[in-house]
């Protein structure tokens, strides 16, 4: 029986979702280097077409029809052959057509998530095939097994409310693996990487909190009670990472950077993605006011020790963030709040989730490392993964789109 | 003393400013500027129309050194840093300069630089 609350409700999230792709573009445009930032904010921008094209045609079909070996779906619905009006397998009061179009803006999101540590020194070209192989690669098989009918990752009993393994872990592994591929940045010893324009870093991280609300709360799929409690967790998560990010700053700046407090409300969200709809509110502050010095210590610590260029974080935020979430929700899950969480977490004295989540996380991070190397293997033998000396000197703006950001005060170039 | 303008690309920019600070050259001032010379510019398309693009933007490093030798020593390190072999590498203009006076301490001449 379709019910118009949740269709709507599912449609205006939908809608929510596809905004946080073009915030990512804004979040991570105005982290980069005024001669990148056109580039960079293109690399997010050019999926919105490419993930969608995709999904349409094979990507649904792959993720979400039939079920080929707990792994991947079938091409029973592909251009959504067979997807109608009527509910489907996923959803008993939303059209199926609805799940479609949810579950395309996360299609999209997830690898222009890859991007942020590629920025300033990879050629567009393979970018852009490295996207298209990745999505059949990683993404699609990685929805199939937590969200699928049958995937077995959900078989073997781990949960993932909003695509912590499905999003951020697979996401961020794999942009740790195309930096190191990739190669440092040139000129990392002699310019310093500030962000060029933190007001577009503001605009970025305040429009994905709001999007967040439709990728969180709408993975209730219906506008329930379960929808509000997400929503609350989420926010509640945002809001204590964006507070212990400045405590930080605090403590060993002596003041708050604006860099660090939308760094901090990211982290919050990318933590209680896994957790929203299965862990109680209380456990919101901590998962959010602990996944700011953990990403911290990441970032400031591990990067530096090991030396890989993952230019704007996307593995410190995403992958990091998204494991301690994954882990968290295995700590305090409750199948009281969501019942699609078999047993309760390991604060309640139940060890079976917690293994199952660590389990879920291992093989994320296997499936996204192994699949980032083919697929980056593959774009090699086709086009150079990096550009010439001179395109990066001059920046990605000027060569890859023969553009610039910002037009000298003449405005005669 | 000798005043020094060398227009360059703009990515050479850290290079020269690092070539610089090797030669202990550190009094430096920096613009962003725009010109053209032999290169007449170039086109670019907007919407598949084509402009015509005279003015390129460069970087323009001011430096003031103390002597003939300085000036040799100095013109070398940003020649050295600035090249690359294509047109557009840019120029370097030398002149004699007058006098020179630290706002602070009202020193003038050499012992201002």
């Amino acid at each position: 029986m379709i019910d118009s609350g949740n269709t709507a409700f599912i449609i205006i999230c939908a809608a929510l979702v596809f905004l946080m792709t073009p915030a990512l573009a804004f979040f991570y445009g105005g982290l980069v280097r005024r001669k990148n930032v056109i580039n960079t904010m293109m690399s997010s921008l050019f999926i919105m077409g490419l993930a969608s094209v995709l999904w349409v045609a094979v990507g649904y079909s792959l993720s979400f029809g039939g079920n080929t070996a707990g792994v991947i779906g079938t091409f029973q619905n592909v251009f959504l052959n067979g997807i109608g009006w009527e509910p489907g397998t996923y959803a008993d009061s939303i059209p199926a057509q609805v799940f479609v179009i949810f579950q395309m803006m996360f299609a999209i999101i997830t690898p222009a998530l890859i991007t942020g540590s590629v920025v300033g020194r990879m050629n567009f070209k393979a970018l852009f095939l490295f996207i298209l192989l990745w999505s059949f690669v990683v993404y699609y098989p990685m929805a199939h097994m937590v969200w699928g009918e049958g995937g077995f990752l959900a078989e073997i009993g781990s949960i993932d409310f909003a695509g912590g393994n499905v999003v951020h872990i697979s996401s961020g592994v794999s942009a740790l693996v195309l930096s190191i591929l990739l190669g440092k940045r040139r000129g990392a010893e002699q310019g310093n990487f500030l962000p060029h324009n933190i007001p577009f870093v503001i605009l970025g991280a305040c429009l994905l909190w709001f999007g967040w609300f439709g990728f969180n709360a709408g993975s209730a799929l219906a506008a329930d009670g379960l929808a509000a409690h997400a929503f609350l967790t989420t926010n509640t998560s945002a809001a204590s990472a964006m507070l212990s990010w400045m405590l930080i700053d605090i403590l060993r700046e002596g003041r708050p950077s604006v860099v660090g407090a939308c760094t901090g409300m990211v982290l919050g969200l990318v933590a209680i993605t896994p957790g929203a709809g299965f862990v109680p509110l209380w456990s919101a502050f901590l998962i959010g006011a602990l996944v700011s010095p953990i990403c911290y210590f990441a970032v400031s610590v591990i990067k530096v020790k090991f030396g890989y260029d993952d230019a704007l974080d996307a593995f410190g935020c995403h992958g990091v963030g998204g494991i301690w979430g994954g882990i968290a929700t295995g700590i305090f899950a409750q199948s009281s709040i969501n019942p699609v969480a078999q047993w309760n977490g390991l604060a309640f004295g139940d060890v079976k989730l917690f293994l199952a989540q660590v389990i879920s996380i291992v093989i994320t991070i296997v499936i996204a490392i192994v699949g980032t190397l083919i697929c980056a293997g593959i774009v090699k033998l086709i086009v150079p993964l990096r550009v010439t000396e001179r395109e990066e000197r001059v920046g990605m703006d000027e060569t890859a789109h023969g553009e610039r950001a910002y037009p000298t005060f003449t405005g005669l170039d | 003393m000798i005043k020094i303008e060398a227009i360059v690309r703009p990515e050479k920019m850290e290079d020269v400013k690092d070539a610089l600070s090797l030669i202990n050259v550190n009094g430096i001032t920096l613009s962003q500027v725009m010109g053209c010379g032999s290169q007449k510019g170039k086109t670019k398309t907007v919407r598949g129309r084509t402009f015509e693009v005279n003015m390129l933007p460069k970087i323009k490093f001011e430096i003031v050194v103390s002597n003939e030798e300085w000036a040799q020593i100095t013109i070398d390190a940003i020649c050295n840093a600035a090249y690359t072999g294509e047109i557009g590498d840019g120029k370097i203009f030398c002149y004699n300069l007058d006098n020179v006076v630290r706002i602070r301490t009202r020193e003038i001449g050499i012992t201002a630089l």
